[in-house]
């Protein structure tokens, strides 16, 4: 066993670091009050070899692992959790499949636009009537010669403003969960369009769209792996994305918990720093434990991954943890504020916000609790 | 003992409840979104007379006793909780301290407008370098002759810029720390009173909170309030009441949070059956109501102690502290149960989550209120 970083990771932790200091936490505040994406920060990630890190060379990624991976996603959630998501979700759930399952020539045509970030991917598989039960999806794609023609709609779909979307559809109702199918859609394929940016509590500069299918045409050399293997990739797509919201949970739970212990230490009430008093002293220090938990399950999944291991139950062990942590900890950031936590001239209300969707998205805790369990069994 | 409302409070509360819900309810999230004082809502509680529900009837209010009054907060908490905190301000901290300390020309003057909603009124204490430590408040009030002269700034003053006659704390010799602290009642257009910047806040949006600027704002004596350096102790008697009006806010935004959950569950299916019927939803459901059950006797008990003059200061602190951590943890719960509509502002649950957490730190946050029992249990009692 080995607790420490290598000096390529630290090296990576302390250039995303600066990246995330220099090019993202300014406008933070802003971007979230606006309800406003950037796409420029997302294309500097792509610039400095960000949104590609798994990836090898050979596809424009920078032949790194997922370890740095989550240090990175980390990293830029410490000081804005929706370009971590938006990272997160672009490498996890979009470019992975497709590395994972594509042919080659779906790999040199797509994952090498994902990987250098001149493409922002998405995933679309959640629906008004599936959202935990996945397998109950309405959007329907049928093989008409060349092509086949997607109809439905998809919700809640992170980086819906983007270019290139795994997207889940059913081939074969009559098969239940053996018939749904993933597929590569490209944003300019005619019948796609993306409906209302949700109007959301956190995560407020992330891009959340809609994505429409109406009679969309999809190449038929852009199914993903085979038909009826969709519900497969989904859930083994998952598997992994659960890694990168532990990360990006754990990178809130710092962000908040770095807050609130500066300004434990400067705010002075009845003659001395409210450091001082045990309430405030004790509370940090929970803090600080439950994100080196978060954070060491976090490293401990995405390091499992990176050997080639199973690592679903670790994966899902650091979401669920992780996400737990960064609920309770802005929770408690807002609080040693007091009523300043309270004011959005303040980053910790926002985190808050922010730390709440982990706890909801790729798959809730209670999904967790059921796949851990599964694991026990 | 007795667990049951008597058939008057009972009364009370639902027509309260059903007053709520169909007149205030409705525009919660319009009202969030829009970061508007909701005056239409002011002016249909005026209406009812229920800007001065606890006010004595010779003074205009409706002359109900205290566990009305706080039944009364819990049920328009309960539909919106930025109208909620509006009245517990108004009433707890703006009308009692002229009410119970005030001359018979300060009474006159305010009293009967403030209990009707002609006017609203507002608190003002903390400033930046005080929010815990009240005492150690900066604001100067300067005698010369029979005026004050008051010099300094408030922050988070909730009706800021809406309230009408505000009652302010400020020092006349800091020197004498708590015993310089005096109270004043001044009005809005006062010369040298000004409202500052409004506070963008996470949530209760809609009850405007904004910084008060004292610059060489003269006060006549006659608009002192109580005496010299009984200013702190004037704070100090209101706070029971006003953490106990809290404490119902607390319940109220809790209860709306079950409510919503149970409702969304119940018709929300997955797997084939609505989501109520897995153990991991029900049994969440079952701790969120059992901790509003326990709030619930926490807060009416420091009601009902308050209401026969006994003393509840213990009682207040554990009611207040305990139901706005039911608020904070029932709401925070209730997003998990809707999911990713939880998260969206087309469903109330995130506002309610955003508007519990202030419950938390606000009349006390609850690191005091566990010092002041503390403080009780030392004491023996």
């Amino acid at each position: 066993m080995n607790f420490q970083l290598s000096p390529e990771h630290e090296m990576i932790r302390k250039m995303v670091r600066e990246f995330a200091e220099k090019e993202v936490a300014p406008t933070a505040a802003e971007r979230d009050e606006k309800e406003h994406f950037d796409r420029n920060i997302f294309n500097k990630m792509g610039e400095i070899g960000l949104t590609g890190i798994p990836w090898e060379e050979q596809y424009g990624g920078a032949g790194s692992d997922f370890l740095a991976y989550a240090i990175a996603v980390e990293e830029l959630s410490r000081v804005c959790a929706s370009m971590g998501v938006t990272l997160s979700a672009h490498i996890s759930l979009c470019s992975w499949p497709i590395w994972k399952y594509g042919t080659e020539e779906q790999k040199q045509k797509y994952l090498t636009r994902l990987a250098e970030g001149s493409a922002l991917g998405g995933f679309g598989l959640t629906e008004p009537n599936a959202g935990s039960d996945a397998a109950r999806m309405l959007t329907t794609a049928t093989l008409e010669g060349d092509y086949y023609t997607l109809n439905g709609s998809k919700i809640f779909i992170s980086n819906g403003e983007g270019e290139i979307f795994v997207v889940f559809a059913m081939t074969d109702k009559s098969k239940g969960v053996k018939g749904i199918s993933a597929f590569i859609v490209d944003s300019s394929f005619p019948g796609f369009s993306i409906g209302g940016h949700e109007k959301k509590m956190g995560i407020r500069a992330a891009s959340t769209c809609e994505l429409l299918f109406a009679d969309c045409k999809v190449p038929k050399e852009n199914l993903l792996g085979k038909e009826g293997e969709g519900f497969k990739i989904a859930m083994t797509t998952l598997d992994g994305g659960r890694g990168g919201i532990a990360a990006q949970a754990t990178g809130i739970a710092q962000g908040a918990f770095e807050a609130a212990l500066n300004y434990s230490q400067g705010r002075e009430q009845f003659g001395q720093p409210i450091f001082n008093f045990q309430a405030v002293s004790f509370m940090l220090a929970d803090m600080a434990t439950k994100i080196e938990a978060a954070r060491l399950l976090t490293y401990q999944a995405a390091w499992t991954e990176g050997q080639g291991m199973p690592y679903g139950k670790a994966s899902a062990m650091a979401k669920l943890f992780a996400s737990d942590t960064a609920m309770e900890v802005t929770t408690n950031a807002v609080q040693v504020f007091g009523g300043y936590g309270y004011s959005r001239e303040y980053p910790v209300e926002r985190m808050m916000r922010d730390a709440k969707i982990t706890q909801i998205y790729e798959g809730t805790n209670e999904i967790h609790r059921l796949v851990i369990a599964r694991y026990l069994k | 003992m007795d667990f049951k409302l008597s058939e008057e409070h009972a009364a009370s509360q639902r027509l309260f409840h059903e007053f709520a819900q169909k007149e205030i309810a409705p525009y919660a999230a319009f009202y969030d979104e829009s970061a508007q004082f909701p005056r239409e809502n002011i002016n249909k509680l005026a209406a009812q007379g229920f800007m001065g529900v606890p006010v004595p009837e010779e003074w205009g209010g409706a002359g109900a006793d205290f566990l009305t009054y706080i039944i009364f907060i819990e049920e328009i908490s309960r539909a919106c909780a930025s109208t909620g905190v509006i009245l517990a301000v108004h009433t707890s901290v703006g009308t009692f301290p002229v009410l119970y300390f005030g001359s018979e020309e300060q009474k006159q003057k305010y009293v009967r407008k403030l209990a009707s909603g002609e006017y609203i009124g507002a608190y003002a204490l903390t400033e930046t370098g005080s929010g815990s430590d009240a005492a150690s408040l900066c604001t100067s009030a300067r005698r010369e002759g029979d005026d004050y002269v008051l010099n300094g700034s408030k922050v988070f003053i909730s009706n800021g810029g809406h309230a009408d006659v505000y009652t302010v704390f400020a020092t006349v010799d800091r020197n004498l720390g708590s015993r310089g602290i005096t109270a004043f009642l001044a009005d809005r257009d006062t010369p040298g009173f000004s409202i500052g910047a409004i506070e963008k806040k996470m949530g209760l949006n809609a009850d405007i909170t904004t910084e008060l600027i004292f610059t060489d704002c003269r006060l006549p004596a006659s608009q002192r309030l109580g005496q010299e350096g009984e200013g702190f102790r004037i704070a100090m008697s209101l706070l029971d009441g006003g953490r106990i009006g809290i404490a119902a806010q607390g319940l109220g935004i809790a209860q709306a949070a079950l409510d919503e959950a149970l409702r969304y569950t119940k018709q929300r299916e997955q797997f084939g059956e609505p989501v109520f019927n897995f153990q991991a939803v029900s049994f969440k459901l079952a701790n969120m109501a059992t901790r509003i059950e326990a709030a619930r006797l926490l807060v009416y008990q420091a009601a009902f102690l308050k209401t026969n003059s006994l003393p509840c200061s213990k009682q207040a602190s554990m009611a207040k502290m305990y139901a706005t951590d039911t608020a904070m943890y029932v709401t925070t719960e209730a997003v998990q149960l809707l999911g990713g509509n939880g998260y969206t502002r087309r469903y109330p649950v995130e506002r309610l989550m955003r508007d519990a957490k202030v419950t938390q730190i606000y009349e006390g946050t609850n690191q005091i209120q566990r010092l002041v029992i503390a403080r009780a249990l030392q004491k023996g009692f």
